[in-house]
């Protein structure tokens, strides 16, 4: 050590500033040693022995000597920055270079369709509810109007966990129990998971979900049925959508109707997706069967509605071309990955 | 339902365009998946007339046939041996293209030049006869295009029916809807070859004679209606052509004359009939009862069945001889040697078909149709028809009227429909005319009954019951498209969204923004412990349990995704989990959310130098704290047995996080998990804090733990002595030397007033109040420097 007097030390640290800001790997680490060493570092050792000095030149000498500190460090952080990205070797830096990320999460396209489907309804006003998947025969099958012994029992093949208690085969139920609790008006769209007894292939899987729409109210008639489910199919898909509705049969709508829009694919041509029909099947929906109102204690006198259900897995395969349901389970990271928003 | 177009137009007496057949009949609610052609691949082939046959002068095995195409006459060399001088051929001139794909060139053949083909059955997918060429028995000239000339050309159209319609399984039916619209009658058209007339049937009680056959009828329950008809001297044989072409058209393999008529009965009026062999009736005696204790039965499938009390059996004086409306027996099917036919036309009861059919695990036309209902009121009509087309098809005479046993005629009531509902229901004005109109071109009776309409409906409409039925009949028939598309004000849903869908998106929003793609599983899965719900009727033993649990899918998820060499994984689910009842019931539901995440913590960047940092378990920590906290369940996430935990009030466990065991490839990075309960737990709303205004005080803190001694306790010490003066508390460091008995961690420390400036004394004593506590409680001391 040089300079006796710690404020000569100190302008001696501050002068040697200048030099280490031109500094190359090498010099830098040795200043780094030099000045901020833990044992004999310079400004290391001035701040240690500030205890011995007097107690008016201690608080000007710390200040000092902490000041200086924060300066070397800053300056020496500053260097080497520069030194890593060659702003000074004469090198420029690459702005083309990467930036540094961070991994994005996935919403699963299936969940973002729900979603996106739930939001229109409720521009419409319906709320967002849910059931139960376990249910029981009566709720699944014969407050639907559907009953057992019929072949429209056939159309949904069912997995049973016990005698009367099933894995619920649509979301229909859950019209059952809101119409139970509630008095209309009701306006309520029902997403959740369903099961059907079908082999796992590219157009099938054993459970899959679905969203169940009813809407019950003095008035309701055919014609607001048709408007709300052409508003939401417009909006889903875009203004100038052709929405057709066809007569179709299920048990707890009369009449019934399936919903379809014109193909997304070739917009209405005719191509493989759509089978040369031009036109694509999005839903089944009809008008709320009288027997169903009267099995949930609704009269169907005074109240009339219409209820729908849909496939988000099919509408999301059609929304974003995928060829097979399977991958829709199957959580390959590259397939979500490109869901990221 | 197979449906061919040219049945269709021979019941409408029009002709129809197979593409606009399918357009009206999918806005009838009878949507066609798809249009197959029916020999229309023969449009090129013409008729005809072989003017001389020659031997082929370089040839002995050909011949020369002059063949007169209708404009001229050509040469052509044939190979067949057949082929007579007067008689009409099938010819595929030069530039047709066979059904097989051959094109036909002219070319020499042995040095004679050969303009065109005559063709053999085989080679126009006519039959399988390659030997001969196919002589035509035709009045057309020649020329004419083979497909005018025979009625063999045809479109079948496959048509998706609604269990509700068991009227659109025959080509009555769907004739019917579609004159509807096209606004035109259906009639039956003629037989060939009709003897005229028919005896009506003599309507009974419950048994009656037809043919020296005794015909008695006990199970009036599953039978509640049942003819016979006797039809003596028949010769079977193959139909005719007419009737053989009809029944391919629509895919059916013609195989005796007597049955192909039943067959199309089935096909053209909805009503199954089976036909039996009189002489291997015993008695002769028919008799409709429920099958007796230990009888069996051989079908004609060759399977011998049971035939117990829960089946309606057709039986002769001793035993079963058909299972009724699903399968007639071997022993008494109609052969080569039958000569007299007993006729059976019946109406069986839906709910008994159906449990039989499910418990026999077999399904047939006439099965298929009984269980939706045929038409109980057309019967009488459809034997007589039958009985013609069977004299017409293989001769025979009818002995005597059929026996009709209908112990309980049925009467269905009238539907009385208010026009006034029809407006209220579809929001839209119909006049009372129109309605009419509607309903009686499908064949419902209408008329005005005190300001209402009273509708009979026929009986091939089973599905019809109530008012509602009508008015989608109106709707179906005036056209779905032609209803206007109109708002109405709308009133407030009186049901409150659920809350659990809240929590739901909260939670998938915090964990994709922290970087975790949402994965779906399966909820069916294989057994996971004896808490699992087992399903009664799985696919297969891989899904036949519902998961109590999303972790397992999850890493299933992740070992997939290691299969395709993805190092950096990081899934989660929001899904339902089941727990079995015990003693059964229903199983208990619940939500959970789960999460995995292995390899990179970020991605890898340039500047790491090639150097990065895999997940470790302090990340999962934290996720599984970020998740506790989106989820808004209470607690706190506390250590135990290796692992991180939380309980609920009453210390059930609801959530947890650890390193889980994988399959893991040697080159994949280890891999973490969480699972927790999706509680719906309102978050509690969010207070703001005034902004501090004066300085904060920080003061580092190094403390020497013994072993036992964890951050958690010390943690609380801290807060509990650090009083109000104490904002935060951040644990930044963690030093093991080998000579340390325990080991050195760091705590920074603000302290800050809201209201003065803190003064170094005012922080010393709370410091001081703090370290006596841990040196005296825990032992804990501040290291030196």
């Amino acid at each position: 050590m040089s300079e006796a007097f710690p404020n000569d030390q100190l302008e001696a640290v501050a002068r040697t500033i200048a030099e280490l800001r031109e500094a190359d790997a090498v010099r830098l680490t040795q200043f780094k040693v030099e000045l901020l060493g833990r044992k004999n570092g310079r400004l290391t050792q001035i701040l240690r022995s500030l205890s011995t000095l007097p107690p008016d030149e201690r608080r000007a000498v710390g200040q000092r000597a902490n000041q200086l500190k924060r300066e070397v460090e800053e300056a020496i952080a500053a260097r080497e920055k520069e030194l890593h990205t060659g702003a000074k070797s004469g090198v420029a830096a690459d702005l083309s270079m990467p930036g540094r990320q961070v991994w994005r999460g996935a919403i699963h396209p299936v969940t973002a369709v729900i979603d996106e489907i739930c939001e229109i309804f409720r521009e419409l006003g319906f709320s967002r509810v849910t059931g139960p998947e376990v249910e029981t025969e009566e709720y699944n099958f014969t407050k639907l109007n559907i009953p057992l012994d019929h072949p429209a029992a056939d159309m949904q093949d069912t997995f049973y966990l016990s005698p009367g208690v099933l894995l619920r085969t649509h979301t229909s139920p859950v019209q059952a129990r809101t119409m139970e609790r509630y008095k209309p008006p009701i306006r309520i769209v029902v997403p959740g998971m369903v099961y059907r007894r079908d082999a796992f292939d590219a157009s099938h899987s054993p459970v899959f979900a679905q969203i169940e729409g009813l809407a019950v109210d003095e008035g309701i008639t055919f014609v607001e049925f048709k408007a709300a489910l052409d508003y939401f199919a417009k909006r889903f898909f875009s203004p100038d959508t052709t929405v057709r509705f066809r007569p179709s049969y299920f048990p707890f709508t009369e009449p019934s109707a399936e919903v379809e829009v014109q193909c997304q694919m070739c917009k209405g041509g005719g191509c493989a997706t759509c089978q040369y029909t031009g036109f694509l099947e999005i839903m089944g929906a009809g008008m709320v069967h009288p027997a169903v109102l009267e099995n949930c204690g609704i009269d169907p006198e005074r109240y009339s509605g219409y209820a729908f259900g849909m496939g988000p897995e099919r509408i999301t395969m059609l929304r974003y071309g995928i060829p097979d349901i399977r991958m829709l389970f199957e959580n390959d990271m590259r397939f979500l990955q490109q869901f990221a928003e | 339902m197979n449906v061919s177009i040219n049945w269709l137009s021979a019941l409408l007496d029009i002709k129809l365009d197979p593409d606009d057949v399918a357009h009206k009949l999918a806005m009838l609610g009878a949507p066609v998946e798809a249009i197959e052609p029916v020999h229309q691949n023969l449009a090129g082939i013409i008729i005809v007339e072989v003017e001389r046959v020659e031997q082929h002068p370089n040839a002995d095995r050909l011949t020369l046939c002059h063949v007169n195409n209708g404009t001229e006459v050509v040469e052509v060399v044939c190979g067949a041996t057949n082929v007579q001088a007067g008689k009409k051929y099938p010819y595929a001139a030069m530039g047709t293209v066979l059904p097989g794909g051959l094109e036909i060139k002219g070319r020499k053949i042995r040095g004679i030049r050969s303009n065109g083909m005559l063709c053999s059955a085989s080679e126009l997918e006519l039959g399988t006869d390659h030997e001969g060429i196919l002589e035509l028995d035709t009045d057309a000239p020649a020329g004419t295009p083979l497909l005018d000339a025979l009625p063999i050309g045809d479109f079948c159209l496959h048509v998706e029916v609604t269990p509700n319609r068991p009227d659109l399984l025959c080509h009555k039916g769907v004739a019917r809807d579609l004159g509807a619209v096209l606004r035109r009658p259906v009639k039956l058209p003629p037989i060939p070859g009709d003897p005229g007339d028919s005896h009506a049937p003599v309507q009974t009680k419950k048994s009656g004679v037809v043919g020296g056959v005794e015909v008695t009828l006990e199970d009036v329950e599953g039978c509640p209606r049942y003819l016979a008809a006797v039809i003596e001297g028949v010769t079977v044989g193959p139909s005719p052509d007419w009737l053989q072409a009809r029944l391919r058209s629509i895919g059916q393999r013609p195989i005796n004359n007597v049955v192909d008529a039943t067959n199309y009965m089935l096909f053209e009026v909805n009503q199954p009939m089976h036909a039996f062999d009189r002489a291997k009736l015993r008695g002769p005696k028919i008799i409709i009862r429920r099958g007796g204790e230990s009888e069996t039965l051989t079908l004609l499938d060759g399977e011998e069945r049971t035939v117990d009390s829960t089946v309606t059996a057709i039986c002769d004086a001793e035993h079963p001889v058909a299972i009724g409306g699903v399968m007639g027996g071997r022993d008494s099917e109609v052969s080569q040697q039958t000569t007299d036919v007993v006729l059976e036309c019946a109406y069986f009861d839906a709910k008994r078909i159906r449990a039989t059919r499910k418990a026999m695990k077999m399904s047939t036309e006439a099965s298929y149709r009984f269980e939706r209902g045929t038409d109980l009121q057309g019967m009488a009509d459809a034997i007589q028809r039958a009985v013609r087309l069977i004299i017409a098809v293989a001769g025979g005479t009818e002995a005597g009227p059929p026996v009709d046993l209908y112990p309980k005629p049925v009467k269905t009531p009238a539907i009385f429909l208010r026009p006034e509902r029809v407006a209220h229901l579809l929001g839209v004005e119909i006049s009372q005319k129109d309605i009419e109109g509607y309903l009686t071109s499908l064949g419902f009776a209408a008329g005005p009954k005190n300001g209402r309409l009273a509708v009979h409906v026929p009986g091939w409409r089973p599905d019809v019951a109530r008012e509602e039925d009508l008015i989608e009949e109106i709707a179906r028939l005036r056209g779905y498209d032609s209803f206007p598309t109109e708002m109405r004000p709308l009133r407030p849903s009186s049901v409150p969204s659920d809350m659990a869908q809240v929590t739901e998106a909260r939670v998938r929003r915090v964990l994709t923004a922290l970087g975790l793609n949402e994965a779906r599983t399966l909820s069916l899965g294989p057994a996971q412990g004896k808490e699992a719900q087992a399903v009664l009727n799985p696919l297969s033993t891989e899904e036949a349990y519902l998961r109590t649990d999303l972790i397992a899918g999850l890493i299933r998820s992740a070992e997939r995704n290691w299969a395709v060499r993805e190092r950096n994984i990081r899934l989660f689910e929001v899904g339902s989990v089941f727990h079995a009842k015990d003693g059964g019931g229903m199983p208990v539901e619940g939500r959970h959310v789960a999460g995995v995440i292995t390899g990179a913590r970020r991605p890898p960047h340039w500047s790491d130098g090639g150097k990065y940092v895999d997940f470790d378990r302090w990340d999962v920590k934290s996720l599984f704290e970020e998740a506790v906290q989106a989820v808004g369940a209470h607690g706190t996430v506390l250590e135990e047995e290796g692992r991180w935990v939380l309980r609920d009030g009453n210390g059930e466990l609801c959530g947890w996080a650890d390193e889980v065991d994988a399959d893991r490839p040697a080159w994949a990075a280890r891999l973490f998990g969480f699972e927790l309960d999706a509680v719906a737990a309102p978050k509690p709303l969010i207070r703001f804090q005034s902004l501090p205004v004066t300085p904060p005080v920080e003061r580092d803190l190094a403390l020497l733990l013994p072993a036992e001694v964890t951050a958690r306790q010390v943690e609380e010490v801290v807060a509990r002595r650090g009083g109000k003066l104490l904002e935060s508390t951040r644990l930044f460091d963690e030093f093991r030397g080998k000579d340390m008995k325990g080991r050195s961690v760091a705590w920074r420390l603000v302290f800050r007033s809201p209201d003065r400036t803190l003064r170094d004394k005012d922080v010393d004593v709370v410091l001081r109040r703090i370290l006596e506590e841990l040196k005296e409680r825990l032992g804990v001391e501040r290291r030196e420097a």
